[in-house]
């Protein structure tokens, strides 16, 4: 009986602890998560609204940089990754890392040769 | 943290037992709740990588062709509809944070919340499949799924300027079967994404989830939340090409 209490204790005292360095169990209030929809509901207007401008290649480019923020909402407030530990948000940040290994070498590679003939023309 | 020995396991295996019985939420081979959910969690984050890296060659491809093929892209997206493409946008949007009220009223042990919030995320998943096939059965009919129904463009000459551009059908017919690859595999995800919704929904209405045992829910919403960012980039890149586009003029 006394051991239990020893292990409550100590859970307590480690989630008090967590609440200011990475505290897992973090409860985001509810005006956060409305916040970040609304957030995305402009954002998601805007990408509307600016693919019916032609701006040439910026097209592209506007539209990319509107869904990584609307990408970088979800994931730090949705999926908590703002209020994670610094292992998670390195897990998270290495994710995209080696989307970026992928995608660069790789075009890299294609942009530097011909376009192989056994692809479609 | 980890240097701290367990009271219980010095002396007295039984109370260790017993205690372990009370926090049955934690499994044996953790050292206490904070090791667990990092650990749970990092796992997830793992698979979700691996998600990402599968997407990612599906997102390379048309990366690749678009480069390649550019006007055909303009010609296929112009086949899409934006209007639909937008309610889906907003559809998985909100459901990100109807996923997001579940698992904030699962960590606080509000079981008839997170079931309610969880029935309201899957009704929107649901709409945003039923969306998608109505697009699908459109495209089928008018004969612009590759390899299934593959004939509007026999019956329709393509337009002079396209001609111009030195674009053929066969260029359009990879647009659209990269678009069906990558609506495809994410509709896969949302399908599963609802079965586990709804079997999380069945476990939360007999008391799962409760009293420190949230943790799945949330595991639950990552998923969730990854299929979600997935239909972020799809929406803009494969419906929102043609807006501007003079091509864009006369739809299907």
């Amino acid at each position: 009986m006394a051991s239990k209490e020893t292990l409550l204790d100590r859970m307590t005292h480690e989630h008090v602890e967590d609440v200011g360095s990475h505290g897992e169990h973090h409860i985001v209030p509810v005006s956060v998560y409305l916040k970040v929809f609304a957030a995305l509901m402009v954002l998601l207007v805007l990408t509307l609204v600016a693919a019916y401008f032609d701006l040439g290649s910026w097209n592209i480019m506007i539209a990319m940089t509107i869904a990584v923020l609307k990408a970088g909402l979800v994931v730090l407030y949705f999926m908590h990754v703002r209020y994670s530990s610094h292992l998670v948000k390195f897990f998270a940040g290495a994710t995209f890392f080696w989307l970026i290994i992928l995608f660069s070498l790789t075009l890299a590679d294609y942009f530097s040769r011909e376009w192989p003939a056994a692809l479609p023309q | 943290v980890a240097t701290e020995t367990h009271p219980a396991t010095a002396h007295a295996p039984a109370a260790h037992a017993a205690g372990h019985d009370e926090h049955s939420v934690l499994h044996h081979h953790f050292d206490d709740m904070e090791q667990q959910r990092e650990c749970t969690s990092l796992g997830m984050w793992l698979f979700l990588a691996t998600e990402v890296m599968m997407f990612g060659g599906l997102f390379f491809a048309y990366s690749l062709y678009r480069w390649r093929f550019l006007h055909a892209y303009h010609v296929g997206s112009q086949h899409l509809d934006i209007t639909l493409g937008t309610i889906n946008t907003f559809v998985l949007l909100f459901s990100s944070l109807t996923m997001a009220m579940a698992v904030h009223s699962a960590s606080l042990s509000n079981r008839q919340k997170m079931v309610s919030w969880l029935g309201v995320t899957w009704v929107l998943g649901a709409a945003f499949i039923g969306i998608k096939a109505v697009e699908w059965t459109h495209d089928y009919h008018l004969g612009l799924v590759p390899a299934l129904s593959w004939h509007y463009y026999n019956t329709h000459p393509i337009e002079h300027e396209l001609l111009r551009a030195g674009i053929g059908p066969q260029q359009v017919m990879m647009y659209f079967v990269i678009y069906f690859s990558m609506t495809g595999l994410h509709a896969i995800h949302m399908i599963v994404g609802l079965l586990l919704v709804g079997y999380f929904m069945w476990l939360g209405q007999r008391g799962q989830f409760l009293k420190g045992n949230d943790q799945p829910v949330e595991i639950l919403g990552l998923y969730w939340h990854l299929v979600d960012i997935i239909w972020i980039f799809l929406f803009p890149l494969l419906y929102l090409i043609a807006g501007f586009h003079p091509f864009a003029k006369g739809g299907h």
